[in-house]
């Protein structure tokens, strides 16, 4: 299988701090990949550097020649201003951006797919409902069916199930299955290890580099656990700069 | 006595009728940038930029004197020489864009005090300070129009962009480079709007009448075209009690347009549909659903 997604020796950061330090690996095209690690360990900042929102401060992500277009991303629940005045409608159809860009409008095919990608989250008769009355679930449910309206071959998910009730995870495990199903790369930063273990055949095991990355029953030992739990949150303002500036295995 | 009141200065006073157009004019295009300040919680942003804009109309009244056109000229070339500078600094450096611009507007108004004062007397400062939208002549008020039709039509151009960065910011990164250029255009119609609205308020009101009626509007409606729609009718309005009340008790216009949004504001923080106080203290019966 070709990879959809490539990591060459990169480094990923902020203001010269590495959040994630020398990853290499990629991702097969049409794989299911669940990115773990305690708080800090970079699993946000590594969807971020996917999508291009952070850029590497040393090595490449290449993307199969994918463009921004054909990833949909979705952002952890808190980076959304609640308070915004839009309905579940219109902020669900931001998920077209692809198709209307500035000016285009929303025609009835495209009016049909959004409230089709509204009922496929079960939140059809919610279309008019101003986006700061729903609970969280269900504004989770939302940025789900905005991912589904966004049909994109590359899915990025930043903690996608956070407090979210059992009913809801279900529902919205069975779409993440469905995607991968239909042979889109799915990759989602995750804390729920039983749900790892039950449902993502492929893991990488995260602590501000790579602990571990294989196949998920190969890779959640005890032992890499571990030591992603010893991983130091903290960054040093007085540490050295790193010998290894990323570009030598860069392709 | 009513017709006289309320409709007599306008049809007998070309200077008010004038006044009535630069308020709708402003009203038009300044409300809606002020709902996008307040929901960007900018809206201090917006009264940083107005002090911005004075070194700009300092130096047009330095050069040219009580030119309105001038000044206008000198307040667009000041404030979006601050708007962008803080913009691209706060960008760049990741400085929240507050603080960024606090800076480059405490600087912008140190320097416009000190050139108004070079040459000016306290008369010229108050002018500046203040407006006078009763004084305001033909060209001005074709400037103030030609601003205002500016404004609708880039606002249309960068309205889908300002919305998604104002709700979801790092989706719009994912998706589009478009958030970026956006704000800075963004910025540059707030600015634009700030020289209109000190023709006729002066610096230190011009945000007024964009994020006051985007505070009344904030009360009555949940959705952003009802909001927009809202505080263009309030600011409206506002503009012509405030020209009226200024005719009939001789107070200056700029601060009675001001005090009369103030009191719808009062009313809506009052009796708004949306978290309006007496509302919350008499809900009504819980509905069944």
């Amino acid at each position: 299988m070709a990879a959809q997604v490539e990591f060459h020796n990169v480094t990923l950061g902020y203001d010269r701090h590495p959040a994630v330090h020398h990853l290499k690996g990629e991702v097969a095209s049409g794989a299911l990949v669940a990115v773990i690690g305690p708080n800090g360990a970079g699993k946000s900042t590594l969807l971020r550097g996917i999508v291009g929102i952070v850029k590497p401060l040393a090595g490449a992500i290449h993307l199969g020649g994918l463009d921004a277009r054909d990833i949909a991303y979705l952002p952890q629940s808190a980076e959304i201003d609640r308070s915004f005045p839009i309905s579940v409608f219109d902020f669900i159809s931001t998920g077209l951006w692809r198709a209307t860009s500035l000016f285009g409008g929303i025609g009835k095919a495209a009016r049909k797919k959004i409230l089709d990608a509204i009922a496929a989250v079960g939140l059809s008769g919610f279309e008019n409902r101003p986006i700061e009355t729903l609970s969280g679930g269900q504004m989770q449910r939302v940025l789900f069916a905005r991912v589904l309206l966004q049909d994109a071959r590359l899915i990025v998910l930043d903690e996608p199930f956070n407090a979210i009730d059992s009913k809801t995870t279900t529902d919205l495990l069975a779409l993440v299955k469905r995607w991968h199903g239909e042979g889109r790369t799915v990759l989602a930063a995750l804390h729920d290890l039983e749900m790892v273990r039950n449902h993502f055949a492929e893991t990488l095991v995260l602590a501000r580099g790579p602990v571990a990355w294989g196949p998920t029953a190969e890779v959640l030992t005890p032992e890499n656990l571990m030591v992603a739990m010893r991983m130091c949150e903290a960054f040093d303002d007085s540490a050295a700069a790193c010998a290894d500036d990323g570009h030598s295995q860069a392709a | 006595m009513i017709y006289d009141a309320l409709i007599g200065p306008f049809t007998e006073f070309e200077f008010m009728r004038r006044a009535l157009a630069a308020v709708i004019a402003l009203s038009l295009a300044g409300a809606p940038i002020g709902v996008f300040l307040m929901l960007r919680r900018m809206s201090l942003v917006g009264d940083a930029m107005a002090h911005a804009i004075l070194p700009g109309a300092a130096i047009g009244f330095l050069l040219s004197g009580l030119n309105l056109f001038a000044m206008t000229f000198g307040g667009l070339v000041a404030g979006f020489a601050v708007a962008i500078l803080a913009g691209v600094v706060a960008r760049s450096t990741g400085l929240k864009e507050d603080a960024s611009l606090a800076t480059f507007y405490l600087a912008s108004l140190a320097l416009g005090v000190t050139i108004v004062s070079i040459k000016g007397t306290n008369i010229d400062l108050l002018h500046v300070l203040f407006g006078n939208i009763l004084a305001m002549d033909d060209q001005t008020l074709l400037v103030v129009a030609f601003n205002a039709t500016v404004t609708l039509l880039v606002l249309a151009v960068i309205f889908r962009p300002l919305v998604i960065e104002s709700v979801d910011p790092l989706f719009l990164r994912a998706v589009s480079r478009a958030g970026g250029p956006a704000h800075l255009a963004f910025l540059a119609l707030v600015v634009i709007n700030l020289v209109n609205g000190f023709q006729a308020l002066g610096t230190l009101l011009a945000v007024g009448l964009m994020i006051m009626p985007a505070g009344i509007a904030r009360f009555w409606s949940r959705d952003l075209t009802a909001m927009i729609c809202i505080a263009v009718i309030a600011a409206a309005v506002s503009g012509y009690a405030g020209l009226v009340l200024s005719f009939q008790t001789r107070v200056p216009s700029g601060p009675a347009i001001i005090l009369v949004a103030t009191v719808f504001y009062v009313i809506s923080v009052l009796f708004g549909r949306v978290g309006g106080l007496v509302r919350q203290m008499f809900p009504g019966r819980h509905l069944e659903a």
